[in-house]
């Protein structure tokens, strides 16, 4: 139990650490690498917890993936060197109001999770329980591909449109360069495509006029 | 202190999240460190279902925390895009140089 609470506390500084170094640090790059602490620390929280599979992709997904691809959009479009923190320039008039909303969902969130008790019969409300004798991973993907399936799908839809929309935004056409011609391609038919000449011996054809 | 219980991830979950609504607000960098508040916020999010899931014995839970996931990610890809399209039409992400809307 002792070992828990270390561990548990370790993580959680860590994880508070690194949330407040992405929102306050200089450059952007920063703020992505401590995004990456920020997932890292909290996916061996969900480990730690007893949920290892989510613990897993949190690490396989967001970091593998998302904290990457925002890695290489800043890298891309060259804001890494922008000298700009928050108080220099211009002055923004929504920061007052925008720090006693936070402020006050922060209190309501505490207040909440003050005075939070336990019911008595909650687990009855529920037929998904967990059941200690198998794995996570085991248990999750029994009740993933069966019960349900179709939120299982649906998402497979989201990240299907995600990836649709994220190409037909960046996509542009360039000038003076060479692609094919999908609709030339295949509206060829034998008529314009092929042609018989008859070539006399020693004479050569010439093919294009 | 020792006994680690639903509070503790509760009050973690909700630090976190007070993180990301305040580093949406208070950013005065670019829209990028927006899109990384709300990741934060959605992690929290996570966070208080995976430590409901696992204090009271029930899968489902973990469960929405995939979909929560999966919706993180098409968020990311999607945002990214349209600030990749925003960069390339005006040259700057800076949160004071985008006031098209007059928000």
């Amino acid at each position: 139990m002792l070992a828990h609470a270390i561990f548990f506390y370790f993580f959680s500084i860590l994880a508070i650490f690194s949330a407040l170094m992405v929102i306050t640090s200089r450059s952007t790059v920063n703020s992505v690498f401590f995004l990456i602490l920020d997932f890292i620390s909290v996916g061996c929280l969900f480990i730690m917890v007893g949920a290892e599979f989510l613990g897993m992709i949190l690490l396989i997904v967001y970091v593998g993936a998302v904290a990457v691809l925002f890695l290489f959009v800043v890298m891309m479009l060259n804001v890494a060197q922008q000298k700009q923190s928050w108080f220099v320039g211009q002055k923004s008039t929504h920061i007052p109001s925008g720090l006693i909303v936070s402020v006050l969902i922060l209190l309501e969130l505490l207040v909440v999770v003050g005075g939070w008790k336990y019911k008595e019969n909650i687990m009855s409300s529920s037929n998904l329980v967990i059941d200690k004798s198998i794995t996570n991973t085991h248990s999750i993907g029994s009740v993933m591909y069966t019960d349900y399936i179709l939120y299982f799908q649906l998402s497979g839809v989201i990240l299907l449109l995600s990836m649709v929309g994220a190409i037909i935004l960046t996509y542009r056409k360039r000038e003076n360069v060479k692609t094919q011609s999908y609709l030339k391609q295949i509206s060829r038919d034998k008529a314009s495509a092929v042609m018989l000449k008859d070539v006399e011996s020693n004479k050569g054809v010439k093919i294009d006029d | 202190m020792i006994e680690i219980g639903l509070g503790h991830y509760l009050t973690l979950g909700a630090i976190i999240f007070f993180l990301g609504v305040i580093g949406i607000f208070l950013n005065r960098k670019n829209v990028i460190v927006i899109l990384m508040s709300v990741e934060l916020i959605l992690l929290s999010v996570n966070i208080n279902l995976i430590s409901f899931s696992i204090f009271s014995g029930d899968l489902l839970g973990q469960i929405f925390t995939m979909l929560i996931l999966t919706v993180a990610a098409a968020e990311a890809a999607i945002g990214l895009a349209i600030i990749v399209i925003f960069y390339r039409n005006k040259g700057s992400i800076r949160v004071e140089d985008i006031h098209e809307m007059k928000g």
